[in-house]
């Protein structure tokens, strides 16, 4: 009689260690504490990735060879928002973007005048968190000379772009899409409220008639069908308190991986 | 910190093996690369479809885990690798779930999460990002630092000759036990080095180059890997190449001894036994 262990007894105690293992890491991943330490990461990769990229460092753009045949529109692709489809009907003759909250001026400007002002054309490549990439044109109004124009009060950190899309609810009363950026990425060269994509008016599906581009975040930061910007000084007392309906649902407020 | 040999009574020798760095650093690789292998297969099952190139070609991915529905509507799954279609209902595409066929790529104990949670993957993956890095400079330094490398990784000239015999050996399943056994053998090494040195930096790379943030620090990042889909293709395969590093590591632990073998990695002595010391040299 051998007291060894034998090697298929070894075999088992791994099996079963390791299925302890996975089932556990199942339960400690929904533990909110354990949820707090690893969320502490999203500082860390914000703060080290800011310091490796310059204020202005461009995202990479593309030539018009590179523009993808299929572009993937995601999240909302028809907003049913009352307001919303009575601007359609009139081919948004009647849209106006508000900007408000913490600045000297609010403004309410209509398409023309949102084209009429200092504007920005680049091809960049869009990632969404799902893991895809779409590559397209994009030009629209630079956000940087717009809030000037507004004039930011000194205690503005924030810009909140509030959307006509709705979710979880019936029209005109669901949760409104929401997002939030902070001065460095509003203030970014390439940060336009995008008004054509591919040499078009902008599509429905990619969010007719404005949508936000921040090109060194990911897809969920660039908000579509902006109706209003709104300078704040933080955003813990908007909605959920995370910065963004995605934000709100566990997502980073930081994008940039 | 290399202690002396100590002889056991029947004659073998407990020889000190791993010094404690490389134990612990060891364990807490154990514990970074499970969790960055199933929370970022919880990532990959987002969008359970890979390309080449900087964008995704969504009619003609290199590889797919896709669910579809018959006419008499029934979900089937399926794998599409190359162009090549296999039916993988129950595996892969289609999973069981509660009783019900559910389109899901992978099942459900292949993700961290086990449900389905894409925001949760992701925290977890970049958290633990850093523990692997963090751990993996450790190690490098620690390593480089002491000469191990050179020492213990490096292949002798004698062992990289003797390379066909190790190979036999392994396929044999006979293993070093003796004299030989305080060194890895030429294909340890070789396996050894190639996780260090050239899988793990890959991961790292081809992580980074999916970041847009970094993309802008770094635009030459995601065109080094032919672009960002390419990138994400690779970080795909090389975990897959890190996997299988890992199962036939965990077989040759089982084949070689585990008690012996496992021991060495807690307390840092492994026994060898000289009596037996002529069975293979490699």
């Amino acid at each position: 009689m051998s007291r060894r262990p034998t090697r298929r007894g070894v075999a088992a105690t791994f099996a079963a260690l390791g299925g302890t293992l996975l089932s556990g890491c199942g339960r400690i991943s929904e533990s909110t504490r354990v949820r707090g330490v690893v969320e502490s990461a999203e500082t860390l990769n914000r703060n080290v990735q800011r310091l490796l990229q310059r204020r202005s460092a461009l995202a990479p753009e593309f030539q018009p060879a590179d523009i993808s045949k299929v572009f993937k529109p995601n999240g909302e692709s028809e907003p049913q928002n009352p307001d919303y489809l009575k601007l359609v009907a009139d081919g948004f003759a009647g849209y106006r973007l508000e900007v408000g909250g913490l600045v000297e001026r609010p403004l309410s400007l209509s398409l023309a005048e949102l084209r009429a002002a200092p504007s920005r054309t680049q091809i960049t490549r869009h990632d969404c968190v799902e893991g895809w990439s779409c590559i397209g044109q994009w030009k629209g109004a630079r956000l940087g000379p717009l809030l000037q124009r507004a004039g930011l009060k000194p205690r503005a950190r924030f810009l909140v772009f509030w959307c006509f899309d709705e979710w979880e609810g019936p029209p005109g009363r669901g949760q409104p899409y929401y997002e939030s950026i902070d001065l460095v990425d509003a203030f970014h060269p390439q940060t336009i409220l995008a008004y054509e994509m591919n040499g078009q008016a902008l599509p429905m599906a990619h969010g007719a008639p404005l949508r936000l581009r921040v090109e060194r975040q990911l897809g969920y930061k660039m908000a579509k069908f902006v109706r209003r910007i709104e300078a704040v000084d933080r955003f813990d007392d908007i909605r959920g308190g995370k910065g963004g309906f995605w934000e709100d649902r566990g997502y980073d407020w930081y994008a940039g991986i | 910190m290399t202690r002396p040999d100590r002889r056991l009574k029947d004659g073998r020798i407990s020889v000190y093996r791993h010094p404690a760095a490389v134990r612990l650093a060891h364990w807490i690789n154990v514990v970074a690369f499970l969790v960055m292998l199933t929370s970022g297969l919880q990532i990959f099952i987002a969008h359970p479809a890979l390309y080449l190139g900087d964008d995704s070609t969504f009619d003609r991915p290199l590889f797919s885990m896709t669910a579809e529905a018959t006419p008499d509507n029934r979900l089937v799954g399926y794998t599409t690798i190359l162009g090549k279609r296999f039916e993988t209902t129950g595996t892969f595409g289609v999973i069981e779930q509660a009783g019900y066929p559910t389109e899901r790529a992978l099942p459900t104990w292949m993700t961290l999460p086990p449900f389905r949670d894409l925001a949760t993957g992701r925290v977890w993956h970049f958290f633990f990002a850093w523990v692997l890095a963090i751990n993996g400079a450790f190690y490098l330094a620690y390593n480089l630092a002491g000469g191990r490398v050179g020492r213990e990784l490096w292949p002798t000239r004698a062992q990289l000759r003797a390379v066909g015999r190790s190979i036999a050996d392994h396929a044999r399943l006979r293993f070093p036990r003796g004299e030989a056994a305080r060194r890895y053998n030429v294909l340890q090494k070789l396996s050894y080095l190639a996780a260090v040195f050239v899988l793990g930096p890959l991961m790292i790379l081809t992580g980074m180059a999916m970041s847009p943030g970094l993309n802008a620090a770094l635009p030459w990042l995601p065109e080094v890997f032919g672009g960002r889909q390419s990138a994400r293709t690779i970080h795909f395969l090389v975990a897959m190449s890190l996997v299988l590093f890992t199962v036939v590591h965990l077989l040759m632990v089982l084949a070689a001894g585990p008690l012996n073998e496992l021991r060495s990695m807690i307390t840092g002595r492994y026994v060898i036994d000289p009596a037996r010391g002529r069975e293979t040299q490699a």
